[in-house]
């Protein structure tokens, strides 16, 4: 056994009361630091998971039209008004498709004609979304047929998928018919081949997925598309990569990040204060460490003396009382993890939705626990630092002769 | 060097000051003497006339203000403080006057702790070692014993025990029996004398009791800070 180890190990048994209170704080803080962070990340990937279970990280569209009055310094203009916009497709959206598909970054992107329309059956009549898509890359880019409670998600020739809350609304199921016409008058009955539910009751109640083919004709977008969702492998890359394909196409792309600026400054100060609160715990354990510790090196004067005295160098009593700090740190990372984890399991048992399911699984990852080992350790090791470098300046004849 | 007769420690022109300007004080005022392979020698004075002062810079614990300590033929002066301390560990062996052992260890374990801390590490092997020395302080059967536990006289065959750990070429003792009761007193000296006509170490040994001065083979007296008188002591 390293000599600093025995001696480190002997001095942490020995003050029994001393070594239970810096453990107990170590405890404590590593505790806390598991138990939020568990939290706070299981709380924030639910958030998201909800947000974009309907919802493509990055939208590309074809770029505003603005109207732009000409540069003139005679004519002032006060009032500049925007073209009335008709459902325009993005050119060359094809060769756009492929190229975007080849980003890095970029996991997976389809094309899409999207539109308002009108779904009735018999005399009932519901404003709906029309989206029209290609099944295939649709559920590349949207986790959809997990999420689908009947029939499939395929589209063959006049055929529809609708949200459970539409085919509630109609009094539909799988197999029947539903026309769908859009407000100039298009419109054509599809066979609804599949009812999905995708967490948003909006969005249940209002998307109708239709072949891209039928919905390009009844939007009047020949062969176009108006939207190409993407699918990006970082989420919080997403405004990033938002900007990257606009800048490149010369298109218009909107980022989930984007669209939900409410949910991000939510997540956000949430992940500030989480970060305020675990900073101050480990300030609060690095000062816990250091003042007994620096105790310890005052009641052991003597010894440490003594120890120098009869041959233990500068060096080897200053990596003594570190190491006293860096095992301190992993013990107290070890018995807060444990505690942590329960009371993370725990929080998450007790916290249940009306409906009796858990609100949100906690996110307890070995990357977590190593974190927080080292964060224990290194804390314990810096707190350590003023003690032990105190120590290794004792004179050993002063503390002999006075001690 | 290290022939019998040889110097062992050496010191010249040794003084060593105390405070800082008004206040300064001189306690050492020129000490020259040394010590040569095997002997048993006796420091004598009153209090506060620099015994311990000398003793610490004799034992590298303390650095003179002039002059130099020769230790083995080499001048500490030019040592850094991890050079002072291997020097000290290896050359040097200490008893204090109050044992001065580890509280939290067992005699065992104080006595293998010099070796130890040289080697950076505990090996079995010291463990033997240890044994052998205590063994050697008739207190084999105390090794597992808490120092706390031990008896004033105990512990203090401990600490002489602990002072030969590594196999000292001089063994300095500051006033070692001088919190022991008689008996043990003359138990403990007559321990050390052993040793040092066992295995020729060099012992000073710092006392206020002449009976026990007289017992060593040479009596250096020190009163404010310089040496009155050294002589043999009386054969008896």
């Amino acid at each position: 056994m390293r000599f600093e180890w025995f001696i480190a190990i002997r001095y942490l048994r020995e003050g029994k009361a001393q070594t239970a209170l810096v453990l107990g704080g170590t405890t404590v803080g590593v505790a806390v630091l598991i138990f939020l962070t568990a939290l706070i990340s299981g709380l924030q990937r639910t958030l998201v998971a909800q947000t974009l279970s309907a919802q493509a990280h990055v939208f590309v569209k074809a770029p505003e039209r603005l109207a732009r009055p000409l540069p003139s310094r005679e004519q002032v203009t006060d009032h500049v008004e925007k073209v009335p916009d008709r459902i325009r497709s993005i050119e060359q959206w094809q060769q756009v498709l492929a190229s975007i598909g080849t980003l890095p970054g970029v996991v997976a992107a389809t094309p899409t004609a999207a539109g308002a329309a009108f779904a009735s059956r018999g005399p009932a009549t519901k404003s709906v979304t029309l989206r029209g898509i290609d099944p295939e890359s649709y559920a590349r880019v949207i986790d959809v047929v997990p999420k689908l409670r009947a029939g499939r998600f395929a589209l063959e020739g006049a055929e529809a998928i609708i949200g459970t809350v539409l085919a509630a609304d109609l009094g539909v199921g799988v197999g029947d018919k539903v026309r769908v016409a859009t407000p100039e008058g298009r419109g054509d009955v599809f066979t609804v081949a599949g009812i999905f539910d995708l967490g948003n009751k909006e969005v249940n109640a209002r998307w109708v997925f239709v072949p891209l083919r039928s919905a390009q004709t009844m939007l009047d977008v020949p062969g176009g598309a108006t939207t190409i969702e993407v699918k990006v492998d970082e989420i919080f890359e997403a405004e990033r990569m938002a900007r990257e394909i606009a800048r490149r196409y010369g298109l218009s792309a909107d980022s989930w990040m984007e669209l939900n600026q409410q949910l991000l400054v939510g997540l956000r100060s949430q992940s500030a204060s989480s970060w305020m609160i675990q900073v101050l715990v480990v300030l609060a354990v690095a000062l816990g460490i250091a003042s007994v510790l620096g105790v310890s090196v005052i009641q052991k004067s003597r010894e440490i003396g003594i120890l120098k005295a009869t041959g233990t160098s500068t060096g080897a009593i200053q990596r003594i009382f570190l190491l006293e700090g860096a095992l301190v740190g992993g013990a107290g990372s070890v018995l807060g993890a444990g505690i942590g984890s329960a009371m993370a399991v725990a929080f998450a048992r007790l916290a249940r939705g009306p409906t009796g399911d858990p609100l949100f699984p906690v996110d307890l990852t070995p990357g977590l626990y190593l974190g927080a080992a080292a964060v224990a350790i290194v804390t314990g090791t810096l707190a350590a630092w003023f003690p032990a470098t105190r120590a290794a300046r004792l004179e050993p004849a002063e503390v002999i002769r006075y001690g | 060097m290290g022939e019998a007769g040889a110097d062992v420690l050496r010191l010249e022109g040794i003084t060593r000051d105390f405070g800082e300007g008004e206040a300064r004080t001189r306690v050492l005022r020129g000490i020259d003497f040394s010590l040569r392979r095997g002997e048993f020698a006796a420091l004598m004075g009153p209090s506060g006339s620099g015994k311990s002062t000398l003793l610490h810079l004799m034992g590298l614990l303390d650095k003179p203000t002039g002059g130099r300590v020769l230790l083995d033929g080499q001048d500490t002066g030019v040592l850094d403080d991890d050079g002072l301390t291997r020097c000290r560990g290896r050359t040097l062996g200490f008893v204090f006057q109050f044992h001065h052992l580890l509280p939290g260890f067992t005699a065992l374990e104080n006595v293998l702790i010099p070796m130890a801390a040289d080697r950076g590490r505990l090996e079995p092997s010291m463990r033997e070692c240890a044994r052998a020395l205590l063994d050697r302080v008739g207190l084999v059967s105390r090794a597992d014993a808490r120092a706390t536990t031990l008896s004033g006289g105990q512990a203090q065959r401990v600490a002489i025990a602990r002072s030969l750990a590594m196999n000292p070429k001089i063994v300095l003792a500051d006033e070692p029996t001088g919190n022991l009761d008689t008996q043990t007193a003359d138990e403990v000296f007559s321990l050390l004398r052993d040793v040092n006509r066992a295995q020729k170490v060099t012992f000073l040994v710092v006392t206020h009791d002449r009976r026990l001065a007289e017992r060593t083979d040479r009596i250096i007296e020190l009163v404010d800070g310089r040496i009155v008188s050294d002589l043999p002591s009386e054969p008896r």
